[in-house]
């Protein structure tokens, strides 16, 4: 059948492009004048769609996915955009289909946001998917966690050939035994990365944010520190055993691989062990170079904004973006503070979250010995009360974030700098960085 | 925002020097289910704020099938998912009498959203079931479809403007046995009819906020501890905490839209 939806739809693509439109235009004429449009497409891929959701780091590793999967000759369809509605698929897709409409792509592996993926799934029934965490973020937005875990079980109910699960995070495991009622023909393969139990530790699960009288505490939280130990645990189709400052060591197919990594911090590491599971799910029984698939997840680099490394006069500048408590507390973990001047940017815009609440759960004990140079952000106010009230020192307190970056950078000359920021408050600092200087992207 | 003055944060005294003035026991109600958006926070100011006042601070914490310590002098209890206000449901039925007795013979308490709701006098789902309070507040909840979410500031006679955030589908009535905490002017609070938020009792102090509530609004948090310390040893000989944060802290969050 020839239609012209697509090629009225790549024209529209044109002239928006050319207007400085949005992106999801395109995408919303091509839905009206041909509503199948995104389903016959992504139906035509020899290997149908992976999606990829959870609350934290889907980005990083949709990315990850993509380049494991083309490191075996695989072409890969992706939303690069970041768009994660519906619209923002059929646009892309737009983007890639030639104008007959056909996709040149063996698979399409997509972000989805946890809101919008129900109404996708229900279009789309992914032939893979790949289910990260359930953490506290922006709970303004979807109201409370146990619905957010029941956004992802209905994905991974709609997905007709493998589910990948996180195993250390109780709310995603549990979609397991959601998924074991359904009967045999809807039934999924379910595989797990996993984590070794040295670092468990490291990653707190929100129901247990605290212990006595310590404030919110960094252990104690997986199912399986519950447990404490691996017996009661599934069996990890990948498992994450050690992490270096240089490289780490991921476990799969009974053999201990060790790889240098260019991301850095534990939680974008566990997300490679997520992302090599999913690949090794879509690649099947078909023929895998494990050595170059190895060597590409040592290769990835962090998607933009999420623990990136800039170049400012000389000196390593770090942005690592915090939007909920579990996030922020990891990457005061995975960034130590010593030899590093910080900023710490909040705001509560809409992408941000407006409650503030979340500061409360986290611990910043671990900056009290160097202390914090500047705050900035909306909620500059908010953070310096957080911090007197953890005892730890600071310097400036600035809600403006174009002065508040001018007096960081010009008072921590000839030092490692470090930010951690929300979201809007990232964008800002990126904006005035590259006025500021040549930003250079290091990794 | 330059012309604000910032207190320098060395400023803050630090009593540690001087003998204290006795101990205060803070005890967490169920802290493992209920511990939502920020609730450590309101333990957390209460344990820091004993200490520059003068006092000890002892942080205690009470979880289901603990034992009940018998000498509390603040008692603090936060929200919680759905599934953790059925795992403390009944456990909190068993030490209903205890509280009820405490709170009546005027124990300083502060229980935000979730336990607000559950020390009431019932909770009734959207969907049907009534989960039973334990009726230290004369109010009752009920669940509704829709989510009452955004900043909240309000204005009360005893503590001043109040700011926090709030975030509940249950709606809250009350009874001629308590009285409101304020009057809402940004935000639903109780429920979206009655323009008033929170519930007063004794010396009980319930709210729906968020935000922490003790941190921006340090006012709620010296009654708690001047109330106990008052109870415990007669008279209440305040320190002097700076809050200059505390005030910039407010005057930022009160102009963030809802
Ligand atoms: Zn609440």
């Amino acid at each position: 059948m020839l239609s012209f939806s697509v090629p009225l739809g790549k024209l529209v693509r044109t002239l928006s492009r050319l207007r400085g439109g949005g992106s999801a235009f395109p995408g919303l004429v091509v839905e009206k004048i041909d509503p199948g449009f995104m389903q016959r497409t992504l139906a035509s891929l020899p290997l149908g769609v992976a999606v990829v959701s959870g609350t934290n780091g889907k980005t990083t590793t949709t990315k990850m996915v993509v380049e494991l999967l083309e490191s075996q000759g695989l072409k890969v369809f992706t939303n690069r955009s970041g768009s994660n509605f519906t619209r923002g698929v059929a646009a892309s897709l737009l983007g890639d289909v030639d104008w007959r409409g056909r996709l040149d792509a063996d698979i399409a592996i997509l972000e989805l946001d946890e809101a919008h993926a129900v109404h996708f799934v229900n279009k789309v029934e992914p032939r893979f998917s790949l289910l990260l965490n359930v953490l506290r973020d922006q709970l303004d937005r979807f109201g409370e966690i146990d619905k957010t875990a029941r956004l992802l079980e209905h994905i991974a109910s709609k997905t007709t050939d493998t589910v990948v699960l996180n195993r250390e995070d109780p709310r995603v495991a549990r979609i397991a035994a959601a998924l074991n009622t359904l009967d045999a023909v809807h039934h999924p393969e379910i595989r797990y990365f996993g984590l070794d139990e040295s670092l468990r530790s490291t990653f707190p699960n929100d129901d247990e944010m605290r212990t006595t009288g310590i404030g919110p505490s960094p252990s104690g939280t997986s199912v399986a520190a519950e447990t404490g130990d691996d017996v009661d645990l599934p069996a990890a189709d990948v498992v994450l055993r050690r992490v270096g400052a240089q490289d780490a060591d991921f476990e799969f197919d009974d053999e201990t691989v060790t790889t240098s990594m260019k991301l850095r911090g534990v939680y974008n590491i566990f997300n490679a062990a997520a992302a090599l599971s999913l690949a090794r799910a879509i690649l099947g029984t078909g023929p895998v170079d494990t050595p170059k698939l190895v060597k590409a997840l040592g290769e990835v680099a962090p998607a933009f904004g999420r623990g990136e490394s800039l170049t400012v006069d000389g000196q390593p500048l770090e942005l690592v973006l915090v939007k909920n408590p579990s996030g922020f507390r990891l990457g005061l973990k995975s960034f130590p503070a010593g030899g590093y001047a910080t900023m710490i940017a909040i705001n509560d815009n809409y992408a941000d979250g407006r409650d503030m609440s979340w500061l409360w759960d986290v611990e910043f004990d671990s900056l009290r010995e160097d202390g914090v140079e500047v705050l900035t952000g909306v909620r500059a106010y908010d953070m310096a009360l957080r911090l007197q009230y953890d005892d730890v020192p600071f310097g400036v307190v600035e809600p403006d974030i174009t002065a508040a970056l001018r007096t960081f950078i010009d008072g921590s000359r000839g030092k490692p700098k470090r930010i951690f920021c929300t979201y809007t408050s990232m964008l800002a600092i990126r904006r005035e960085l590259a006025k500021i200087t040549i930003v250079e992207v290091v990794s | 925002m330059t012309s604000e003055t910032q207190p320098h944060p060395e400023a803050q005294s630090h009593p540690e020097a001087q003998p204290s003035k006795g101990t205060l026991r803070v005890l967490q109600l169920y802290p493992r289910e209920m511990n939502i958006y920020g609730d450590w926070g309101n333990a957390l100011v209460l344990k820091q704020r004993i200490k520059w006042h003068g006092y000890t601070p002892e942080l205690l914490e009470y979880n289901v099938g603990d034992e009940f310590p018998d000498d509390v002098d603040i008692i603090v209890g936060g929200g919680g998912q759905d599934s953790g206000q059925l795992v403390i449901q009944d456990d909190l039925q068993a030490r209903a009498a205890q509280l009820k007795q405490l709170a009546d013979e005027g124990a300083p308490m502060l229980v935000i959203c979730g336990l607000y709701q559950l020390f009431g006098k019932f909770f009734k789902t959207s969907t049907g079931p009534i989960i039973p309070g334990i009726g230290i507040l004369d109010v009752e909840t009920h669940g509704t479809d829709e989510r009452l979410i955004g900043n909240v500031t309000m204005k009360s006679a005893e503590f001043g403007d109040i700011l926090g955030y709030e975030n509940h589908s249950g709606q809250t009535t009350l009874g001629p046995g308590v009285e409101p905490l304020g009057t809402v002017t940004k935000g639903a609070g109780n429920n979206s009819k009655d323009g008033h938020e929170g519930a007063r009792y004794n010396n009980v102090v319930a709210s729906y906020l968020h935000g922490s509530l003790l941190p921006k609004n340090p006012a709620i948090a010296d009654f708690l501890i001047r109330t106990a310390a008052e109870r415990k040893f007669g008279t209440f000989v305040p320190g002097t905490p700076d809050d200059g944060y505390a005030r910039l802290a407010r005057e930022h969050a009160a102009r963030r839209p809802r």
